[in-house]
C-alpha cells in the first residue's frame, strides 16, 4: 500500500515529522518500506501561460513561444514540444531554474534565436516515469506566476507500506488513518458521504444467484456521461502518487474511491450490456475476454458478473473487454459489491493475475461501506463527466454477509499470555480506539469486532491487538522456567558434527551446492535415476531434485577449477532424493571429492596426484568413527558415473550403503575435466554408527609374529584372501597386516605378490612353535586351495 | 723410577693432544694398559729395595690416578665436542612449514547453524531435523494456513504437484514434534529451506533455524528473554539493543519481527540497515491455537512461543559478508576464510 502522506494528513494529522510517523506506523505492525518524495528536487519553476507561437525560422520542429510567467513582461522561449499551444497554461522553469540532476536553465540561443528559460514536461520535473511526449499542459485555472511546486504541492512523501495478509483493512486511507489515529491518539475525520439525488428513474435490474460469494450488490445507472472529460489534476496527482496511472475517469474514480474507502468498484459500458446483471456461478467451459485481452476458460467454482447473455467479469478479480467503458461509452452502470474472501481467495493467481481488487476482497473489504463507496464515486464522476445518475439498485442476502459476532477475552488468559496485567481502563481504551465495542469486564470482556477487521476472530486476536497497541517494547522481558531434565545421549552415535569435523581434519572444505541440479548433469551421471521434478523451477539448470551429491559437488570442483584452484578436497552433507514422488526416499548423505595433488605444494611435498586409496583412507578413517572397522566392506562393483576398475560399492553391515570411485573418463571427457577425480557418498546413519567400547583384558603373554609372502593371480581380491587366511588363523590371532604387494621382477606376469604380517597372542599362557607351524600350515593350505596363493621363497 | 715425571708430563701432553675417543684410548692404552709405561713403572717395583717399595708404588699410584682423571675429563670434552658438532649438523630451520595435510574448513553457514544449535542445546533445546519434501498438510494447513490464504502469497512455493512441495520453512519439523511428542518440547530446527525467489537478495535455497517451546504458563515474556538473550549471546553483545515490532504469521498469535540495533554502524545508520539503524533479524511468536489444534496439543493447557530466522542472514551480519549468493558458489577462496 502506497499513499500519499498529504492525503492521509486530510484524515488524521499528528504532530509527527513524516519519519516519526512512518516509525510509528511501522512500531505497530504496518511495516513502512520506503518513503519517497513525490517529485524529483527542483526550483524556479512557476506556473506560465503561452501567449504566442509563431514557427522557429530555421527549424521545422521548434517553435518560438511567448509565455507569461506572472513577470509582467513576456518571455521569448524555444519549445521543441509537438503539443504547444497558445492559451496553454505550463509549468515554465525560467533562467535561473534548477531541475532535477543539477540541471540548470541558462539563457540560450537555440539555432539563433534567444530562449529564455523552458516549458518543461512532467518527466523533466520527476513527475512521470520514462519519457512524456510533450509537455505538462495545466488546467486553465492554474494560477499564472505561483511557484508550481507550492500550488501542486509537491513537498509530499510517498509512504509505501509492505502490509502483511491479515490487515486488508489498511488498504485504503481511510484504514491508513483509522491505524495513525489509534497509536498516534489523535482523531480522525472522515469527509462526509452525502447520498447523491437520484436524477432520473433508470435502473438496471441486478439479480445475485450466489449469495455465499456475492451477499451485497449495488448498481447504478448514470446517463449521459462526457466521458471524454479530464480527470482533474488533483485527483491524477493522488492517484499517482498512490502508484496508479490516470486511464480515464470512469477508471480514475473508481479506483480513487478503492485508494480512499477501500472499495473496489467497477464501471461498465451501460450500451453494451444486456437485459440485467446476474452475479452467478460461470457455467463450465464459458469463455470472457478479460480487460488485459487475455481470453479465459471459466468453470463452475468461479463467480462471475453477467448479463442475460454473457459473462461480463470475473468478480472481484477483473473486468470483460467488451463491457468495459470505452472513448464511446454513453451510459455507465457502476458496480459496488462485497463478494466474499473465501470466493476471491486464490481465483487471480489462477488466471496468472493479481488485481488491487482481488488483492483486496481475498483479503476482506469493509461490508458495510458498499454504499457510501457508491455515493461516493457517483459524486466525484458527475463532478467530472456530469450525467444524470438513477437510483442504486441493491441484490443483497443479508444472511450471508460476514456476521460481527462477540470475541470473548478472558482476563486471565491475556495475562498469562503477556505476563503482565493490563489495567482495565487500558485494554478498553485500546478497544475503543480500535473501533471495538466491549462490555464492562467481569472476568472476561466481550468484544464486538467492526465490520473491517476480517483479521479478528478468536481471543488470541484479541491479546494481540492489545500487545500491539499497549506495545511490544513496553511488554515484560523474562526467561522461561523449566523442570531441569537431562536428554538422552547416545554414546556410541556419531553426530554429524563429528563427521563433519573429521573431514575438516583432514583437509576437506565443506560445500553447500543447491539441492535441485539440472537434469542433463544428473542424466549425464546417472542415466537410470529417477528423482522428483520440480513444476515451477527457478530454472531448467535447477529442476530436478537431486539423487546424489555428485553433480552438485563435481559443479563446485569446476567452479574452483575454472578458476585457478588446482587442489580440491570438497565434501557436502545432505539430503539426497530418490524415486518418484510415490515411493521417494529422502537420505541424508555424506560425500566428498578430492582433485590434484596429493599434498599440498610445498618445500617438502611430493608431486603425484590423488588416487583412489587417498580417498579410500579418508574414507575409511571417517568410517572408523564409530568403532565398527569392521562392519564395513568394499566390493568391485560398476557405477555409471565412476570408472568400472576403479570403483566400489560400500556395505555396512551386508548392507550397500554408498560408493566412492574415480569419475568415469568419459563423464570427464563430456564436463571437460581435465584431472581425475575421485568421489565418494556415504549414507550418514551409516556414517553415525557405532558401538561403546568394550574392555578385553590384556595378556602377559609374549606375541608371536610370523609374515608369509603369496604370489596369488592378479585378478584376487586381497581383501577376499586376508579375510578367508583370518579365519583360518584361529582364536589367539591378534593382528594381520598387509605390508606389501609387489608386481614385477621375481614375480610372474598376471600375478602379484602379497605379504602379510601375522600376530598371535594367547590370553593365559606362551604359544609354543608347534601351534604356530600348525596354524601358518593351515593357512598356506587354505590360501593355496581357495586361492591358488604359492607361498614365496 | 726417576723419569716418572717426564713420563707423567708426556702423558698429559698426550691426552691434552688427542682430538678423538680412538686417540684417547691409544693413550689410555700407551700408559696405563696392560704393557704400558705407568703400568712398566708398578711392575718394576719388585726391582727396588723393599723399603723404597712403598713410597715408590704410592707416587706412581698418584701419577696413574692423576692421568685417569685427565683422561676421563679429556673424554668428556671430546665426547662434549662430539655432541655439540652432531647437533650443529642437525639443526634445521624451523620457520620452515610443517608437514602434512592443512586443515580444511565448515561452510560459513554450518557455523552458524551449529553456533545457533548449541545456544539453544544450552539452555535445554534438542536439535530436530525432517524431510524436505514436504506435503501441504505440514508445510500449510497444520500451520493455519489453508489454501487460497493469502499468507501462501508470502512464500513462493516450489511444488512438485498439487499435494507435494518443497518446504518453505523448518515450521514441519514442528509440527511433526508436536505430533509426536507431548510437552514439555523445547526444539530448534535447522535445515535447507526453499522459496522460488532469485536474485541480489534472495536465493532459492537457504538456512533457517526454528524454535519452538511448549510448556504450561508459557508467555510472550518468556519469548522476549529468550530471543534478547539469544541475540545477544549469538552477537557476543550484552548490549546489543533488540526491538519486537508487531507482525503477521499465520501460525503465531501475537506474532513479532525481531529488529537489534545494526551491527555494522552500532545503530548510527548504514547501507546494510538502509540508515534506520535496525536490522531485521527474526520473526517469532505465541503458537497459534489452530496450529496446537492441529497437532493435537491442548491449547487451553499448553501455550508456546516459536522463532525462525535465516542462517545466511546471520552469518552475514556476524562475519560481514556481503553477497548472500557467495555462499551457494562453494569458491574456495571465499570457503576458506572462514577456516
Amino acid at each position: 500500500m502506497k499513499f500519499s502522506e498529504a492525503w492521509l494528513r486530510e484524515w488524521v494529522s499528528p504532530a509527527l515529522e513524516t519519519q516519526a510517523l512512518a516509525d510509528a506506523i511501522t512500531m505497530a505492525g504496518l511495516e513502512v518500506d520506503a518513503i519517497g518524495s513525490v517529485a524529483e528536487s527542483f526550483s524556479g519553476v512557476v506556473v506560465a501561460e503561452v501567449i504566442a507561437k509563431a514557427p522557429h525560422p530555421d527549424a521545422d520542429k521548434l517553435n518560438v513561444c511567448q509565455v507569461e510567467d506572472g513577470s509582467g513582461e513576456p518571455v521569448q522561449v524555444v519549445c521543441g514540444a509537438p503539443n504547444v499551444d497558445v492559451g496553454q497554461k505550463v509549468p515554465f522553469a525560467r533562467v535561473g531554474a534548477v531541475l532535477p540532476e543539477n540541471f540548470k536553465i541558462k539563457k540560450a540561443k537555440l539555432r539563433g534565436v534567444e530562449s529564455r528559460g523552458m516549458i518543461c514536461s512532467a518527466s523533466e520535473l520527476g513527475l512521470e516515469e520514462g519519457r512524456s511526449a510533450g509537455i505538462f499542459v495545466l488546467p486553465a485555472d492554474a494560477p499564472t506566476g505561483q511557484d508550481f511546486r507550492d500550488w501542486m504541492a509537491l513537498d509530499d512523501a510517498t509512504i509505501e507500506v509492505d502490509l502483511t495478509p491479515n490487515r486488508g483493512d489498511c488498504l485504503s486511507i481511510r484504514g491508513m488513518a483509522r491505524e495513525v489515529g489509534c497509536v498516534t491518539g489523535n482523531k480522525v475525520i472522515e469527509p462526509s458521504i452525502a447520498p447523491v439525488v437520484a436524477r432520473n428513474n433508470a435502473q438496471f435490474p441486478v439479480t445475485v444467484s450466489d449469495g455465499e460469494g456475492c451477499p451485497r450488490y449495488l448498481g447504478r445507472v448514470i446517463k449521459d456521461v462526457d466521458i471524454s472529460a479530464q480527470t482533474p489534476l488533483w485527483m491524477q496527482e493522488r492517484l499517482r502518487r498512490s502508484g496508479i496511472r490516470s486511464i480515464d475517469p470512469a477508471v480514475d474514480v473508481t479506483n480513487y474511491v478503492m485508494l480512499e474507502l477501500g472499495q473496489p468498484m467497477h464501471a461498465f459500458d451501460l450500451d453494451v450490456l444486456e437485459g440485467g446483471i446476474e452475479v452467478r456461478r460461470a457455467h463450465a467451459a464459458e469463455r470472457l475476454t478479460l480487460l488485459d485481452g487475455q481470453e479465459v476458460e471459466l468453470d463452475e467454482r468461479t463467480l462471475v458478473i453477467a448479463d442475460r447473455q454473457r459473462a461480463l467479469a470475473i468478480a472481484g478479480v477483473m473486468g470483460g473487454e467488451a463491457s468495459g467503458v470505452s472513448a464511446k461509452t454513453r451510459h455507465l452502470f457502476l458496480e459496488a459489491a462485497f463478494f466474499s474472501p473465501l470466493t476471491v481467495a486464490g481465483k487471480a493467481r489462477e488466471f496468472g493475475l493479481h488485481t488491487d481488487a482481488s488483492h483486496r476482497f481475498e483479503r476482506g473489504v469493509d461490508p458495510e461501506i458498499t454504499r457510501n463507496a457508491m455515493e461516493r464515486a457517483t459524486e466525484l464522476l458527475m463532478a467530472i463527466v456530469g450525467g444524470s445518475p438513477g437510483p442504486i439498485s441493491e441484490a443483497r442476502q443479508p444472511e450471508c454477509l460476514p456476521q460481527r459476532k462477540d470475541v470473548v477475552l478472558r482476563r486471565e488468559r491475556l495475562s498469562a499470555c503477556l505476563g503482565v496485567r493490563l489495567a482495565d481502563e487500558d485494554v478498553q481504551r485500546i478497544f475503543r480506539s480500535l473501533g471495538m465495542t466491549s462490555s464492562a469486564p467481569g472476568d472476561s470482556w466481550h468484544v464486538k469486532v467492526p465490520s473491517w477487521r476480517f483479521d479478528v476472530a478468536i481471543e488470541e486476536d484479541l491479546i494481540e491487538e492489545v500487545a500491539r497497541i499497549h506495545g511490544y517494547n513496553l511488554l515484560p522481558v523474562r526467561r522461561p522456567a523449566a523442570r531441569l531434565a537431562l536428554s538422552a545421549d547416545h554414546e556410541a552415535t556419531q553426530p554429524l558434527s563429528r563427521l563433519r569435523r573429521h573431514l575438516v581434519s583432514r583437509g576437506y572444505q565443506e560445500a553447500i551446492t543447491y539441492s535441485f541440479v539440472s537434469p542433463e548433469l544428473q542424466a549425464l551421471l546417472q542415466p537410470q535415476a529417477v528423482s522428483p521434478t520440480l513444476a515451477n523451477p527457478i530454472s531448467s539448470d535447477m529442476s530436478v531434485m537431486r539423487h546424489s551429491l555428485f553433480p552438485g559437488l563435481l559443479k563446485a570442483l569446476m567452479h574452483n577449477l575454472n578458476r585457478q584452484q588446482t587442489r580440491v578436497r570438497l565434501f557436502e552433507s545432505g539430503l539426497v532424493f530418490q524415486g518418484g514422488l510415490d515411493e521417494l526416499v529422502q537420505t541424508s548423505m555424506v560425500g566428498g571429492l578430492i582433485c590434484g595433488p596429493r599434498q599440498i605444494e610445498g618445500w617438502s611435498a611430493m608431486r603425484d596426484t590423488v588416487d583412489f586409496f587417498d580417498l579410500k583412507g579418508d574414507l575409511e578413517s571417517l568410517m572408523a568413527l564409530g568403532g565398527q572397522s569392521d562392519a564395513w566392506r568394499f566390493a568391485a562393483e560398476t557405477h555409471p558415473s565412476l570408472h568400472p576398475g576403479r570403483s566400489a560399492r560400500v556395505y555396512r553391515e551386508g548392507k550397500p550403503v554408498g560408493w566412492l570411485g574415480a569419475l568415469h573418463p568419459s563423464v570427464r571427457a563430456e564436463l571437460g575435466l581435465k584431472p581425475e577425480v575421485y568421489l565418494f557418498e556415504v549414507e550418514q546413519a551409516a556414517l553415525a554408527e557405532g558401538s561403546v567400547p568394550s574392555f578385553k583384558p590384556l595378556s602377559r603373554y609374549p606375541e608371536v609374529r610370523r609374515d608369509l609372502a603369496f604370489v596369488v593371480e592378479d585378478s584376487v581380491a586381497v581383501a577376499d584372501l586376508m579375510e578367508r587366511i583370518r579365519a583360518e588363523a584361529g582364536a589367539w590371532l591378534t593382528q594381520w597386516q598387509l605390508f606389501d604387494v609387489y608386481q614385477g621382477k621375481g614375480v610372474p606376469d598376471g600375478h602379484k605378490s602379497i605379504a602379510l604380517g601375522l600376530t598371535w597372542q594367547h590370553p593365559s599362557r606362551t604359544l609354543n612353535d608347534e601351534e604356530i607351524n600348525q596354524l601358518i600350515d593351515a593357512v598356506i593350505g587354505r590360501a593355496q586351495s581357495d586361492y591358488g596363493a604359492v607361498l614365496r621363497g | 723410577m726417576d723419569h716418572l715425571p717426564a713420563l707423567v708430563n708426556e702423558a698429559r701432553a698426550a691426552i691434552a693432544a688427542a682430538e678423538d675417543a680412538q686417540t684417547l684410548d691409544q693413550v689410555r692404552v700407551r700408559f696405563l694398559g696392560k704393557k704400558g709405561e705407568i703400568t712398566a713403572l708398578l711392575k718394576g717395583l719388585g726391582q727396588l729395595a723393599p723399603e723404597e717399595r712403598p713410597a715408590a708404588g704410592e707416587r706412581i699410584n698418584e701419577a696413574k690416578q692423576v692421568l685417569l682423571t685427565e683422561l676421563e675429563t679429556r673424554k668428556q670434552t671430546l665426547e662434549q665436542a662430539g655432541l655439540q658438532a652432531q647437533l650443529e649438523s642437525e639443526r634445521v630451520d624451523v620457520t620452515l612449514p610443517g608437514r602434512g595435510e592443512i586443515n580444511g574448513g565448515l561452510h560459513p553457514v554450518t557455523r552458524t547453524l551449529e553456533r545457533i544449535e548449541s545456544l539453544f542445546q544450552r539452555i535445554g533445546f534438542d536439535v530436530a531435523v525432517g524431510p524436505e519434501i514436504e506435503d501441504d498438510f505440514h508445510n500449510f494447513e497444520a500451520l493455519n494456513i489453508p489454501a487460497h490464504h493469502p499468507a501462501r502469497g508470502m512464500a513462493d512455493t516450489f511444488y512438485f504437484d498439487a499435494q507435494r512441495l518443497l518446504r518453505t520453512h523448518t515450521s514441519p519439523v514442528q509440527v511433526r514434534a508436536m505430533q509426536s511428542q507431548e510437552p514439555p518440547i523445547r526444539i530448534v530446527c535447522p535445515g535447507r529451506v526453499y522459496r522460488s525467489d532469485s536474485d541480489l537478495t534472495h536465493t532459492p535455497m537457504f538456512h533457517q533455524v526454528e524454535g519452538l517451546l511448549v510448556d504450561e504458563h508459557v508467555s510472550f515474556a518468556d519469548l522476549k528473554g529468550t530471543i534478547e538473550d539469544f541475540l545477544q549471546a549469538f552477537f557476543e553483545r550484552d548490549d546489543l539493543k533488540v526491538r519486537f515490532r508487531p507482525s503477521y504469521f499465520p501460525f503465531t498469535e501475537p506474532s513479532a519481527e525481531v529488529d537489534i540495533q545494526c551491527v555494522m554502524c552500532q545503530g548510527e545508520g548504514c547501507r546494510v540497515c538502509s540508515h534506520s539503524g535496525w536490522l531485521e533479524v527474526l520473526g517469532c511468536g505465541m503458537v497459534h491455537p489452530e496450529v496446537f489444534r492441529h497437532s493435537g496439543i491442548d491449547s487451553e493447557r499448553y501455550t508456546g512461543f516459536a522463532f525462525g530466522m535465516g542462517a545466511e542472514r546471520l552469518a552475514m551480519l556476524r562475519y560481514g559478508v556481503n553477497d548472500l549468493r557467495l555462499f551457494f558458489e562453494n569458491d574456495l577462496r571465499f570457503l576458506r576464510q572462514f577456516n
